[in-house]
């Protein structure tokens, strides 16, 4: 490549480069870099780079000369701004001007000024900040020195070489030109990018990876040919032209972006390709978001109520100083005025004049501190919120972050919840638990005992995570040893108060390599049974290599296992790095490319170059930089000993460790796990996904250990075998669609070529090789079965499933996919869709090795945030992408479905069996309860405390079509099915249904049906949703609700970037929303309205003066007085109020989460208050106007001295009514009036007494003093305050005691000494007391379903007492009585016989099915026993569940079922919790199925689920649907 | 970017554990219930009462006088002839006899009195230069535009005092005569003077400078008196060349623009120093003499002469003490409503409370 070097060269390349950069401007989609050192002898102008931006920043919006200008013109881009200058700029006109002109400037240009040293302000922070990242070092190769140089950040070019060393941070997108690593790859942590911390890697652009000197920036001479700048951080396309013309593509893999981090490499040179503001990075940045509250929606409909009041106050004045005029006729008398011409103003245009001079001195009543104030309270309560103690989780030293200022009422009256599960409501920490290989299961109890240990370290209250309900109960001997060695395993400092977790995150985030690894994740107990088979299998191995025997004699089972671990260690994208030192390699001696070409693939695979078993020892033989602890490993399994058992090993090992950990007697099992501990100081494994990394820290337990990852090789280290090299031939990534990855390697020991596939279970299972006849083909059959049993029991259990396969392809087949794949590799279009088309291709006719379970525990308090924010009456949907029996169960774990309760599951196959089940599910509701005059007696008990909500049947009510309530029902409702039923035909049904159940859950919902069900919920039932979520799954969920907040979890910070709202864990949602939240709303509402009313109220004021002025447009509150009133002397004390004001405790409020309802019913602040608050504001003004008016009327009072006293008697009156909604009274509220009070009277003084002529036209001269030594002036002053605010003090004395909101008694509550409080509200929640009547009333969503009642206490009381009686009555009724004898039994595995299930058909014949029936009422019942499998027995929560039962009112169903009518087209299954596994599908089968399925329904009932499944995968309607169905009951 | 991280140690973000930040200030949240209502309220309006009682007793002391002689008595003639002429400059002398029923005792005032005459439209109020009233120089030959149309005559000589509101200024002039029932008839003695606000004659009128030898009518030189005037501002008073020019009482009493449209002026205060006056205005007849200038019947507007006392809380008015005592009545049913609801309902909020 530095053939052409010298002059020549040179000249020449100024030539080329010049045609180039015509090219580049014809062409202006790519961008073109050159090398900058080529030209640095000639002029700067020469230079092709010169165009591109540099890489000094300015994200400062404003200069010195363009901040007034620019600032300006951005305010006046709110209206407000715009109107409130006009109005000022009115008042230059002589004709219509009310005030001295530049007064009437003053509180434009105070706002306007504010906001524009607030802009100033952030922009020189800006600025600072910019200044700092531009002055970063970074070292530059300087062509004159020949050497790199250290310059500034903003010095660099494009075009520019830098070189990079570890742990620097990347200055610009340099695309990576060399490494020191020996692999030319460069890893770089995209933290600030993106937040995964996880490492990822870079690669040397191809041509250079060849280089073996070290890269000399002065021979290089290439052109680089890329896209012009562009924000997507996962795509960058380009070629390089060398200098002999080939032409090399270049990829992301190529690019490092400007702010990540370099590491594990020692040092890297690229070449810089953008710049600056170009950088990916930069055009990435977009500021926070602005969205518009509820609450300030709400108020804009009423600020343009106040406009139109105002245009009619003024249109009344004019009209009437028009008439006024008339009325004088041609005499005019002696004090009308003429025009300054001279010549005299019709009545007409007078009018038309005063009109726009009303304008002006009725301004105050729009509000312009209104924004202001609003802004600045915002801004306070999110600064309240920041500080908030209780939001602030220590583990991750991280609080609340909020990110859109302005939503922060919206909290407080959120309806919906719409929640991800994983990194949600769980802490998306994969631990292991267990695992099933080849039909065997393996419990791994010791692992399950050590991570109940963790959960007991790390919650105090163990109840509320029923997660052990598997767990054999752990005797206490056995876990305090676990214990010990857990803690001992992690670090020697006692941390029983922070909890392990704790103290492992902080451990994690200490050290930044760690992406997810916790020791609670990493230290895998191994199960004994499995472990043995593990060494056996490998020591067999071992022996065969030892001997050079092929290895298919090792019987399957043992084979199964060893590829079972094989598949977990290698079959993912998991890099290994070691923290503290950059990666040491192993640097082999040629370069081995992944295949790239069918001649690369046939000359590799020529018997000469399969070595991989002498590659691998020699490998083993190389890492010289392993750890002692690895030698050892090492040494130990490369002894002899090949038949050696596991307590042979075990006594070898023994001594060793005793010696290293003489001090610590621990069980020989742990050594184990020490052993490997020890070199997990320098072993890290970095997943894309925590289960990856879970899976892959399990197969270390089991000494299945990945230690080196390179682009084409895996290493994994086994015992007896020693580290076995696998050549990667592809990674075929995951993806969502297909739900699984696969890699294809070749086997080092088989050396067959053998793809490990691993993924979801529903998919895998699919893709299963389809069983022969023979004896393996028998046996596989049973490891499916079985495999496919334990998978529903880990999925019970809420465990992650992942299914694991494999299949080995004959060199033949891998030929011919090869081909069609690397097709697919190199096309230019739909490239993508090929990839897609060609992972399909090869994941077929697999063969199941085995299936993980992977716990997702919960996160800290998150079922007690569930049901507190439930009483809040938020509706809670669960939008996970999980499989639904594991969604399910995590669901009970954290209460969000209730064993209690009902629920409906919706599968679909098809658009018109979606149909049919929604229609049936809202019959089956309807008939349920909807009809249904007496309260449901469970729904009735559990209300019963405070929570009460009657399931009435009211018509029409809230202008929906039909009256909703909640009931006590759940919703499942798979992805699938959802897909139909979001469809613009059944999305109303589905809507109805969905908004019946307490709870609903969506499983395997992608990103975007999640966002879809977030927009028709809240587009259709015009509700306030809110959206929480961790991963970028949840982006599209978190931007389409009304508020989204992220979780700053595991995975990444899409999420939080894309979020308003950043919390730490999910519990503190509750915090969040129930006392922040309220707080916000009711302080914001409140001021708002009392701004209305306080502006309402000063402005009538003159109005009704206009009266007795001739309509003349005079004010007798003074210019300064009227524009200041708002600015300055009543602002204040409402600025404290609306920021400090608490109606209720955050005690009370979290205890009495029903308070909530108050926010979400938007009970501050209603349409009708506004008009109140006016009525109120003008009833008080008429007080003040006219107490004054008739203690001065026919006196020789003169108007400024009138004037003076009702501007001080207004103002008295406003902060007296702020005193009586102000609910806390701190010092600041004191301070804050008399403040305002003293700011006033100074004022008005310093005012009177300046300057007799300054103020012309008014002049107030003396005045105030005159009235500070007149008795009337104090009379006034206590009798019109007393006698405007009676009827509101009135209405709020009565209101406290007659007819108290909840959040009155919230009050009183809070007045109560702390334990008086607690037994009250003890007591609250088990009886109906008279507190729980007055929650009442109100349907928790719809608050219109019925009248407002003054009497509760009596109403609810009865409704109580029927609730008993009907209870009763139920416990009479024979089919009821069983369920409700049941919740007393405790549960066995017996009387899980006593299962009911009611099982709706409907007969194919739908149509004539319906012409018969008469309406939903004759859905008939039938009532199915199901022997369920003996397994239930051990299924979770079943300490908790009372038993299996199904609640199913008859009431409203008259007619006994009867077998013959059975009409079902789906089967409707409501079941309690525990038959989930095997009954609780419900399941639309296909239509040509039903006949063949209904006759042998009874007897195979059991294989239900697994039918179901069948039909979960199997999408198409299978025209041998019978044929099928035999198919899946051989599994049996 | 990946800066700041300030502060040191694990937990360098845990906010502040104050009062103020955690939102828990030590506050009095006053809960209006009975037992805090009621008392208040009962205080209130006794209090209310109480004043208003006290009020009334008070007012009830003090008479008022009004004396409407806009066509009255032998104006009736003046009120027609002006009718007929606008602007007619010639002075009409009348008479008006009244009988005064009650004895004023204490000070007497004496006002005049307008019907119907808006002093508080916009633009009239707006129209006068209080620059040029403190005897600004500049002002006096360059009155400000707000006096506009009345700041210049038609052959732009500057006016002074300019604006509307000095142009209008009250020109009627009031001898009050007392017939005693066994003596001659005696002229009511009126202090003319003192009847500003000092402030007003002292600071915020002030004539252009004058000494011995620059007289005030030199100093208005250059000026012209406003249209309606009938004679010039230098010659206000003939009897007191202290009480002529901008701070003359009468004009800076008329300056004083009136906050309603029917509205009183001082006009004088009785001179007590003589003997039928010592205790003040004593019952009887009178007559008032008017010289009669001042036109009101383009605005229907009606003259009147009022004679009063004042109270320590101001002059005659029964509003406030009515205003007190209906407010006391209110707030005292208030309160016993609100009672008889308590003691309803009261069981049922200490159930609440329990």
């Amino acid at each position: 490549m530095a053939r052409e070097t010298g002059e020549s060269g040179d000249t020449k390349s100024t030539k080329v480069k010049k045609h180039k950069r015509r090219k580049s401007k014809k062409e202006s989609k790519t961008r073109i870099v050159h090398a900058n050192i080529l030209y640095d002898h000639t002029k700067g102008g020469d230079n092709p780079n010169r165009h591109y931006a540099n890489n000094k920043i300015k994200t400062t919006k404003y200069t010195l000369l363009s901040f007034l200008p620019k600032n300006l013109f951005e305010q006046f881009h709110r209206f407000a701004n715009v109107y409130f200058v006009f109005i000022a700029l009115l008042n230059f006109v002589p004709v219509v001007n009310a005030f001295q002109p530049e007064l009437a400037l003053a509180p434009v240009v105070f706002i306007l000024s504010v906001t524009a040293i607030k802009d100033l302000w952030e922009d020189y922070r800006r600025h600072r900040s910019d200044k700092e990242i531009n002055h970063m070092d970074c070292l530059v190769y300087c062509s004159s020195e020949k050497r790199y140089m250290e310059k500034y950040w903003k010095e660099i070019r494009v075009g520019d070489f830098i070189r990079l060393r570890c742990n620097e941070i990347l200055p610009a997108d340099v695309l990576l030109l060399s490494s020191s690593d020996p692999d030319r790859l460069c890893h770089i942590e995209t933290a600030t990018l993106d937040g995964e911390t996880n490492l990822k890697q870079r690669q040397v652009v191809r041509s250079f990876i060849d280089l073996d000197c070290e890269f000399d920036p002065s021979k290089y001479n290439s052109i680089i040919e890329c896209e012009k700048p562009n924000n997507d951080l996962n795509r960058f396309r380009g070629y390089i032209i060398h200098r002999s013309g080939r032409r090399d593509g270049l990829y992301k893999d190529n690019l490092l972006l400007r702010g990540c981090t370099i590491r594990n490499t020692e040092e890297a040179v690229g070449i810089i390709i953008y710049a600056g503001h170009e950088t990916k990075a930069m055009l990435n940045n977009n500021g926070p978001r602005y969205k518009r509250s509820k609450l300030e929606r709400q108020m804009n409909v009423d600020v343009f109520w106040c406009v139109i009041i105002l245009l009619v106050m003024c249109l009344f004045t004019a009209i009437g100083h028009g008439l006024w005029m008339f009325q004088y006729g041609d005499k005019r008398p002696v004090f009308d005025v003429l025009s300054p011409e001279g010549t005299d103003l019709s009545p007409v245009v007078s009018s038309i004049y005063l009109f726009l001079t009303m304008i002006i001195v009725f301004q105050v009543l729009i509000p312009i501190s209104l924004f202001v104030s609003i802004e600045i309270v915002k801004i306070c309560q999110v600064y309240f919120i920041h500080q908030d103690m209780e939001l602030y989780d220590e583990e991750t030293d991280s609080h609340l972050q909020c990110r859109a200022l302005n939503i922060t009422e919206d909290l407080g009256q959120m309806q919906y919840i719409f929640s991800d599960k994983t990194g949600t409501l769980t802490e998306n920490k994969m631990v292991f638990r267990r695992c099933t290989v080849a039909g065997v299961e393996y419990s791994h109890d010791a692992n399950a005992r050590r991570l109940a240990m963790y959960q007991e370290v790390d919650s105090e209250e163990e109840d509320c995570t029923s997660h052990g309900g598997t767990l054999p109960r752990r005797d206490s001997v056995t876990s305090h040893q676990s214990g010990k060695v857990v803690l001992r395993s992690q670090s020697t400092k006692s941390h029983r108060r922070t909890g392990s977790r704790a103290e492992a995150k902080r451990a994690s985030i200490l050290s930044k390599h760690t992406a997810f690894s916790s020791p609670m994740e990493k230290d895998i107990t191994p199960d004994p049974q499995l472990m043995d088979k593990v060494n056996e299998c490998s020591s067999q191995m071992e022996f065969m290599r030892f001997h050079s025997q092929p290895l298919n004699h090792i019987p399957p089972d043992q084979c199964d296992i060893f590829d079972f671990f094989i598949a977990l260690t290698i079959c993912n994208t998991v890099v290994v790095s070691s923290p503290n030192q950059p990666r040491q390699k192993v640097r082999r001696f040629e370069l081995k490319s992944p295949v790239k070409t069918i001649e690369d693939f046939i000359k590799r695979f020529t018997p000469s170059r399969l070595t991989s078993g002498s590659n691998s020892s020699s490998s083993s033989s190389l890492t010289t930089n392993r750890s002692s602890s690895h030698k050892v490993g090492c040494s130990m399994l490369s002894s002899p000993s090949a038949e050696s058992t596991l307590t042979k090993l075990n006594e070898e090992k023994r001594p060793e460790h005793d010696l290293q950990h003489a001090f610590s007697p621990v069980p020989p099992n742990f050594d184990k796990t020490k052993a490997l501990a020890q070199d997990e100081c320098e072993l890290r494994y970095e997943a894309e996904s925590p289960d990856e990394a879970a899976l892959v820290y399990a197969a270390r337990a089991y000494k299945c250990a990945l230690v080196g990852r390179l682009p084409d090789q895996v290493t994994v280290e086994l015992p007896h075998l020693g580290k076995l090299s696998f050549e990667l031939l592809h990674t075929l990534g995951f993806d969502s669609t297909r739900k699984r990855m696969s890699v294809v390697v070749k086997h080092p020991l088989t050396e067959q070529i053998t793809v490990y596939t691993k993924g979801a279970d529903s998919v895998i299972m699919d893709l299963i090789r389809p069983a022969t006849d023979d004896c393996k083909g028998k046996r596989q059959r049973k490891i499916l079965y079985k495999t496919q049993n334990y998978l529903n029991l880990y999925a019970a259990d809420g465990l992650r499933t992942l299914c694991i396969a494999k299949k080995v392809l004959s060199k033949e087949e891998y030929a011919s996919w090869l081909q069609r794949h690397l097709e697919a590799e190199t096309a230019i279009q739909k490239r993508e869709e090929l990839l897609f088309e060609s992972a399909l291709r090869l994941e077929t006719n697999l063969q199941l090795l085995g299936a993980t379970g992977v716990e997702d525990r919960l996160q800290d308090g998150v079922p007690e945030t569930i049901a507190s924010l439930r009483k809040a009456g938020l509706q809670i949907w669960v939008l996970t992408g999980d499989k639904q029996e594991t969604a399910i169960n995590i669901a009970y774990a954290c209460k969000l479905l209730d064993p209690e309760e009902e629920i409906i599951t919706l599968n679909a196959d098809s658009q018109e069996t979606c149909a049919v089940l929604l229609e049936n599910s809202l019959h089956y509701i309807q008939a349920k309860f909807l009809c249904n005059p007496r309260p449901d007696p469970q729904a009735a008990r559990d209300y019963a405390g405070i929570h009460f909500s009657p399931p009435v049947c009211s018509p029409a009510s809230s202008g929906h079509s039909s009256p909703f309530l909640v009931h006590r029902l759940g919703l499942v409702i798979d992805g699938r099915t959802l897909a139909y039923a979001l469809d613009k035909s059944l999305e109303d049904k589905f809507l109805a249904v969905a908004r019946s159940c307490r709870s609903v859950l969506c499983c395997r919902s992608t990103p975007l049906q999640k966002s879809m069900v977030v927009k028709l919920v809240r587009n259709k039932l015009k509700v306030m949703t809110l959206a929480i979520g961790d991963g970028a799954n949840d982006v599209s969920m978190i931007q389409v609700a009304d508020v989204g907040v992220g979780i700053s979890g595991q995975e990444g910070m899409q999420a939080v970037m894309a979020s308003d709202f950043a919390l730490p864990r999910f519990r503190y949602l509750q915090k969040l929303l129930l006392v922040h939240g309220h707080w916000c709303y009711s302080r914001l509402a409140n001021m708002i309205l009392y701004f209305f009313y306080k502006n309402a109220m000063f402005v009538a004021l003159i109005f009704w003066y206009q009266f007795y002025c001739g309509f003349s447009g005079s004010a007798m509150v003074d210019q300064w007085y009227l524009i200041f009133f708002n600015l300055m002397f009543s602002a204040f004390p409402q600025l404290i109020t609306g920021i400090l004001d608490k109606d209720v405790s955050a005690e009370t409020l979290q205890e009495l989460p029903q308070l909530y309802m108050n926010g979400q019913n938007s009970e501050e602040y209603k349409p009708y208050m506004f008009w109140m608050n006016m009525i109120d504001a003008f009833y008080q003004s008429l007080i003040c106007f006219f107490i004054p008016y008739f203690a001065y009327v026919d006196s020789d009072v003169d108007l400024f001295t009138w004037g003076t006293p009702i501007t001080t008697l207004a103002l008295f009156t406003i902060l007296l009514h702020l005193g009586i909604e102000t609910k806390t009274w701190t010092w600041m509220n004191w301070v804050s009036i008399g403040f305002s009070i003293a700011l006033f009277f100074t004022v008005a003084l310093c005012y009177n007494a300046s300057c007799p002529t300054c103020f012309s036209p008014s002049n107030t001269y003396w005045t105030m003093q005159k009235l500070l030594v007149d008795p009337t002036f104090y009379l006034m002053c206590v009798v019109t305050p007393v006698a405007a605010l009676l009827p509101r003090y009135c209405y709020r004395a009565c209101q406290g005691t007659l007819f108290p909101n909840p959040v009155h008694v919230g009050r009183q509550l809070d007045k109560l000494p702390v334990d008086m409080r607690r037994l009250f509200l003890s007591q609250s929640q088990m009886k109906l007391g008279s507190l729980g009547s007055l929650f009442a009333p109100r349907g928790p969503f719809f608050p219109l379903c019925r009248p407002f009642q003054k009497d509760y206490g009596p109403r609810a009381k009865q409704a109580h007492m029927s609730g008993t009686k009907q209870k009763e009555k139920a416990i009479a009724s024979p089919i009821p009585s069983k369920s409700m004898e049941m919740p007393d039994t405790p549960l066995s595995s017996k009387n899980s016989d006593n299962h009911i299930t009611l099982n709706f058909r409907i007969q194919e014949k739908v149509q004539s099915c319906r012409q018969g029936s008469d309406g939903p009422l004759s859905e008939n019942l039938h009532c199915a026993k199901e022997p369920s499998s003996p397994d239930t027995g051990t299924l979770p929560y079943s300490k908790d569940t009372p038993g299996p039962r199904t609640i199913l009112d008859s009431t409203g169903l008259e007619a006994p079922p009867s077998p013959i009518d059975l009409c079902q087209v789906g089967l409707l299954t409501s079941t309690p919790l525990l038959s989930q596994t095997e009954t609780m599908q419900l399941m639309s089968p296909p239509r040509s199925c039903v006949l063949g399925q209904k006759l042998d329904d009874e007897e195979h009932s059991n294989q239900k689920s697994l039918l179901k499944r069948a039909g979960d995968v199997d999408h198409t309607q299978s025209s041998s649907c019978l044929q099928e169905h035999s198919l899946k009951t051989t599994f049996l | 970017m990946g800066k700041k991280q300030a502060g040191t140690g694990p937990l360098s973000r845990r906010p502040d554990n104050s009062a103020f930040k955690q939102q828990r200030l030590p506050a009095w949240s006053p809960s209006l219930t009975a037992q805090t209502v009621l008392p208040t309220f009962y205080i209130l309006s006794l209090v209310c009462l109480f004043l208003g009682v006290w009020l009334l007793i008070t007012v009830q002391q003090t008479h008022e006088l009004k004396v409407d002689y806009t066509n009255a008595g032998t104006c009736d003639q003046c009120f027609k002839r002006q009718k007929h002429a606008i602007h007619n400059r010639t002075t009409c002398s009348c008479s008006v006899s009244f009988y005064n029923p009650k004895n004023f005792s204490g000070d007497v005032f004496f006002y005049y009195g307008l019907r119907n005459f808006h002093q508080n439209l916009r633009r009239y109020m707006d129209s006068r230069d209080d620059a040029q009233m403190v005897g600004r120089k500049n002002n006096l030959k360059a009155p400000s535009t707000y006096c506009a149309p009345f700041d210049y005559d038609a052959q732009r000589v500057p006016v002074a005092p300019c604006g509307a509101v000095a142009n209008s200024m009250f020109n009627d002039s009031f001898t009050v005569i007392y017939y005693p029932t066994n003596d001659v008839e005696v002229q009511v003695p009126l202090y003319r003077k003192g009847i500003a606000w000092y402030t007003d004659k002292n600071v915020k009128y002030r004539n252009p400078p004058t000494n011995n030898t620059f007289t005030l009518r030199q100093a208005f030189e250059g000026t012209i008196r406003p249209l309606y005037w009938q004679r010039p501002v230098y010659e206000l008073d003939d009897t007191d060349s202290n009480n002529n020019g901008f701070i003359n009482d009468d004009l800076i009493v008329w300056m004083r623009e009136a906050a309603f449209p029917n509205f009183k002026k001082l006009y004088g205060v009785l001179n007590r120093a003589q003997g039928h006056f010592n205790q003040g205005l004593p019952s009887g007849n009178y007559s008032i003499s008017i010289i009669y200038n001042f036109p009101v019947e383009p605005f229907q507007g009606q003259k009147e002469l009022v004679i009063s006392m004042v109270t320590w809380f101001g002059g005659q008015n029964y509003f406030l003490p009515i205003a007190y005592l209906v407010t006391g009545g209110l707030i005292l049913v208030a309160a016993i409503v609100l009672t008889m609801v308590f003691v309803k309902v009261g069981k049922k909020g200490k159930n609440m409370e329990e």
